[in-house]
């Protein structure tokens, strides 16, 4: 089986794709063939022999559909691969788009519907709480710095700024508010979302929908996280509280592929705030496949047609602590990239 | 005296390590801590622990009291009982 992953980007705000390729990898340990398909020549995953055994880059998403089309194709031609992850929040609005015209290469994917890709998103994440009965922090779309000036009649300093697509800042007052909202908007566009700050301890939840049923879900605590609010250590706990919330998530948005929920437990109450729906598995994922459920597997299972059995239990305490690692390489393989777009190992 | 439930999810280790599973959070406690948790999680009244305490540590019986119950309290606060 060849199967081609997106987000090899293992830095401080790593992609979910080489710990995806690492549970196909413990699955098919033998008969699988891994492409990476990179946005930057300098993604870490592309030079480790163990990941993909090659890597290409594509265009970003910026660049167009057509191009990005065209560059697959060619790199199809080459590869021969029968399925696609992507795993970056950015391009799936893309890869939805361009899933028929892949279908005809042979190529299969496994992703949400765009209206169901939008349902989730920040700017509608209220919304879709509020219909559903699921505890949310009030949120405000800044479209201007003018609007910030109306935080302080609807919240209580701090608040969270955050970009339509990733990144957070909280800030402590209107001057911050200003600086984190230029740099969110410079990023990644408009609107901003301005969310109400909930005091409390992070959880998420990482799971796997089949488009009606969850097929699996895997809960956790962020032990440790880093100054841009990355888990960097997390444990596997068993609220029936929390999963209850994710598959009532699920299945309000009859979800295709993976996702990760986001959560802080308010101080105060105990309550479950779902602060974000991530539309892919979170880099975090392998600490699901280490509890027991291998969630990038069924996914694979999903889109081969194979049996899939929602998973039932994972086992609780189980940690994950994420560290870094200089791996040292030669410079032919960083030129390789740059100059041919490609780089394979062995 | 009433007698304190221990939460039936709490893991306790044998070196006092104490994990909640629905919450994920961890806590550690001394020896003394150990000795009263042990007991509780026997089902044993508070009045029969802070009995043992002074015959284990040879403690004056309102030290023992005050050390049981601040124990106990600290337990609540966590959310690690369910007092009866």
């Amino acid at each position: 089986m060849k199967i081609a992953v997106t987000g090899l980007n293992n830095t401080d705000n790593p992609a979910p794709g080489v710990p995806v390729i690492r549970a196909l990898r413990d699955r098919w340990p033998d008969s699988l063939h891994v492409v990476g398909l990179l946005y930057d020549a300098l993604e870490p995953g592309a030079y480790l022999a163990d990941v993909a055994d090659a890597n290409y880059m594509i265009p970003y998403p910026s660049a167009g559909l057509e191009q990005l089309f065209t560059r697959i194709s060619s790199i199809h031609e080459v590869e021969k691969f029968d399925i696609i992850i992507p795993t970056l929040d950015s391009e799936l609005n893309g890869f939805i788009k361009l899933a028929p015209r892949l279908a005809a290469l042979g190529i299969k994917l496994f992703l949400p519907t765009e209206d169901q890709l939008r349902l989730r998103s920040k700017d509608k994440l209220v919304d879709f709480c509020s219909a559903h009965g699921i505890i949310v922090p009030r949120n405000v779309l800044a479209t201007s710095v003018q609007d910030l000036y109306t935080i302080a009649q609807e919240f209580e300093y701090p608040v969270a700024i955050k970009g339509i697509f990733y990144d957070a800042a909280i800030v402590n007052n209107l001057d911050e508010a200003i600086a984190a909202f230029r740099r969110m908007q410079a990023k990644w566009g408009l609107p901003v979302v301005v969310q109400e700050f909930i005091a409390g301890d992070e959880y998420n939840v990482c799971a796997l929908g089949d488009g009606a049923r969850t097929i699996g879900a895997v809960a956790m605590k962020k032990l440790y996280v880093t100054d841009k609010g990355k888990g960097w250590s997390g444990i596997t706990i068993n609220d029936p509280a929390l999963l209850e919330i994710a598959q009532k998530t699920i299945a309000a948005l009859q979800w295709r592929g993976g996702i990760e929920l986001e959560f802080i437990r308010e101080r105060e109450t105990n309550s479950y705030y779902l602060l974000e729906i991530n539309p892919r598995f979170p880099a975090w994922v392998y600490l699901a496949v280490g509890a027991g459920q291998n969630l990038p597997a069924a996914l694979v299972d999903l889109i081969t047609g194979a049996a899939v059995t929602p998973f039932e239990k994972y086992s609780v305490g189980k940690m994950f602590v994420r560290y870094s690692w200089d791996h040292i390489t030669d410079i032919a393989q960083f030129e390789s990239l740059t100059v041919h777009g490609a780089l394979r190992h062995g | 005296m009433s007698s304190t439930q221990i939460s039936t999810s709490l893991a306790v280790s044998e070196n006092g390590f104490l994990f909640l599973p629905t919450t994920g959070e961890t806590f550690t406690v001394n020896e003394t801590g150990r000795f009263i948790l042990r007991r509780l999680q026997e089902g044993r009244e508070q009045q029969e622990i802070i009995s043992s305490l002074i015959d284990e540590f040879d403690v004056e019986p309102v030290d023992a009291q005050r050390d049981v119950l601040d124990f106990i309290g600290q337990l609540r606060q966590y959310h690690l009982t369910d007092t009866q």
